[in-house]
């Protein structure tokens, strides 16, 4: 009997105390951010899908359509074609496509670029219905940059 | 109605998961029940297999970095830490002082955060709600401070051959200096929510005891396998990196129950803060990656290199044959094992009781199921 009271006495004490945790929690600042009403700002360093760097000098890529980011790419996402356009000296890009459904955001492709061409975009909003949605257009998306 | 009868009517079999949500992932336990008993309980898996070691024997070494995070989700690093180091050993590949401190500290980081979930995720099993809240207002601040250097939130691919792909900054250890202070705070809460408290302490005490023998027998290893008092831990018996220039120490239980595997993981978090700060300390300046050849080689004949990752001992076996393609990559995950004693732990005891053990257990379905 005696063991009985005492064991509601401590368990009692507890679950008091527990609650002094939690009425000291309702009291301080909130901490929740009501996303996608309120949003944070993300780190600059955040490592989204990647893009192609836009060159403000000349207003243009820096890839050299060399394949080797879409060699390089362990899941096979990425898709780089480049043709030679009368005239001009380099390879011009006339396709730069990636799968995003298939990349790992593991940034090999933007270490072995030669040219330092690609960068991580600070898209994360991605939510869609198809598959299709996600093949992304990176060439694009940079043409929308452009000035 | 004879007794036999009357037994065979009570006995039922019950598929808890693949969707229950204290299997904490694609688990299926088939039961063998008899009312509120579990007399047989045996893990099914498989409901989540992604070949991972088939694509580690696919590609070339370094395709396999982002692989090593998708396996265990909640403590990537390690995960990474082990591949890494293990290229790292095959090729003979030096790594610049400074990146391997920055290898410890996020690496502890990463399993306070893993703890962290744990702890709230087993209070959810046994059916309080309030500690995960509290558990994941704490995990932020690390995912924050990781997010910054590492550029994503879980599934990190940080560490590179040869060291880790950014360096960190004065923000960063500004960062963690202040988070190693929080949460040396907030144990006072957590102890007044969940370590005094009585119904989690019934739930926990006495139920789940696995026998420093059992222990063994089943090759359970990280803080389950020091719960039953058994002092392992590869950071301090076979140290890799820069541990054994830390000092710290390895919490053990006494008898083995879910309380004791609770206070183990409790006080490991204080024993990574411990680990993170001394390296904050004295982390040397230089270069955090080594000029590594862009396409390893991988000389014939086999390697094996193991961690500690937050669930216990995670170790990589490698055959080589020359090209930069393993030939065999083989990963032994602390789960598994640890998964690997329920139908003898499990026998006879009512049903709760079961949900509390495998709670306990801390399991990650992704990575046994690789
Ligand atoms: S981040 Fe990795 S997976 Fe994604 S496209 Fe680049 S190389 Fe491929
Ligand atoms: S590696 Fe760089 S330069 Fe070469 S194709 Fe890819 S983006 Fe262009």
């Amino acid at each position: 009997m005696k063991q009985y009271f005492s064991e509601l006495y401590t368990g009692g004490k507890s679950l008091v105390e527990g609650l002094g945790v939690t009425m000291k929690a309702l009291f301080s600042p909130i901490v929740t951010v009501q996303y996608p009403r309120e949003e944070i700002d993300i780190t600059p360093n955040y490592r989204g899908h990647i893009d192609l760097i836009l060159d403000t000098g000349k207003n243009t890529y820096l890839c050299i359509s060399c394949g080797m980011c879409e060699k390089s790419c362990p899941s096979d996402c990425i898709k780089v074609k480049g043709k030679k356009m009368e005239g001009e000296k380099k390879k011009s890009l006339v396709l730069f496509d990636l799968d995003f459904t298939k990349c790992s955001l593991c940034g090999t492709c933007v270490e072995v670029c030669p040219k330092d061409a690609l960068e991580y975009s600070q898209e994360y909003n991605l939510a869609a219905f198809t598959k299709e949605a996600f093949h992304f257009d990176i060439l694009k998306r940079l043409e929308e940059r452009r000035i | 109605m004879l007794e036999s009868e009357y037994q065979e009517q009570n006995r039922f079999f019950l598929n808890m998961g693949p969707q229950h949500p204290s299997t904490h992932g694609v688990l299926l336990i088939v039961l063998e029940m008899e009312g509120e008993y579990v007399l047989d309980p045996q893990p099914v898996l498989g409901f989540i297999h992604r070949m991972h070691e088939k694509m580690g024997e696919s590609r070339p070494c370094q395709g396999f970095m982002p692989n090593t995070a998708r396996m265990d989700y909640v403590c990537a690093l390690p995960y990474n830490h082990g591949y890494v180091s293990l290229i790292e050993r095959k090729a003979g590949i030096e790594v610049p002082k400074r990146a391997e401190y920055i290898r410890v500290i996020t690496s502890e980081l990463n399993r306070v955060a893993s703890h962290l979930l744990w702890l709230g995720a087993y209070l959810l099993d046994l059916g309080a709600f309030t500690p995960i809240l509290y558990g994941f207002d704490d995990r932020e601040h690390i995912l924050d401070i990781l997010e910054r250097i590492t550029g994503s939130r879980l599934t990190y691919c940080y560490y590179r051959f040869g060291g880790v792909y950014k360096d960190v900054d004065d923000k960063f250890i500004e960062a963690t200096r202040a988070f190693i202070k929080r949460m040396r705070k907030r144990y006072v809460i957590y102890e007044k929510l969940v370590t005094k408290n009585i119904i989690f302490i019934k739930r926990a005490e006495n139920i789940g005891i696995v026998s420093p023998d059992m222990a063994l027998r089943y090759g359970m290893t990280g803080p389950n396998l020091r719960g039953s008092g058994i002092a392992y831990d590869v950071r301090k018996n076979e140290p890799y990196s820069v541990y054994p220039e830390f000092d710290f120490e390895i919490p053990v239980g006494e008898q083995g129950d879910c309380l004791d595997r609770y206070m183990v993981r409790v006080q490991e978090i204080e024993q990574s803060l411990r680990i993170i700060e001394q390296a904050l300390d004295r982390l040397p300046d230089g270069p955090v990656r080594s000029k590594v050849k862009k396409n390893i080689k991988l000389t014939p004949g086999d390697c094996n290199f193991a961690v500690e990752a937050a669930r216990g001992e995670l170790s990589y076996y490698l055959v080589g044959d020359g090209t930069s393609t393993p030939y065999r990559l083989k990963v032994r995950v602390p789960s598994y094992s640890n998964l690997s004693c329920l139908p003898e732990l499990g026998r006879g005891i009512l049903l709760p009781d079961l949900v509390s053990i495998l709670g306990s257990f801390d399991l990650v379905i992704p990575e046994m199921d690789r």
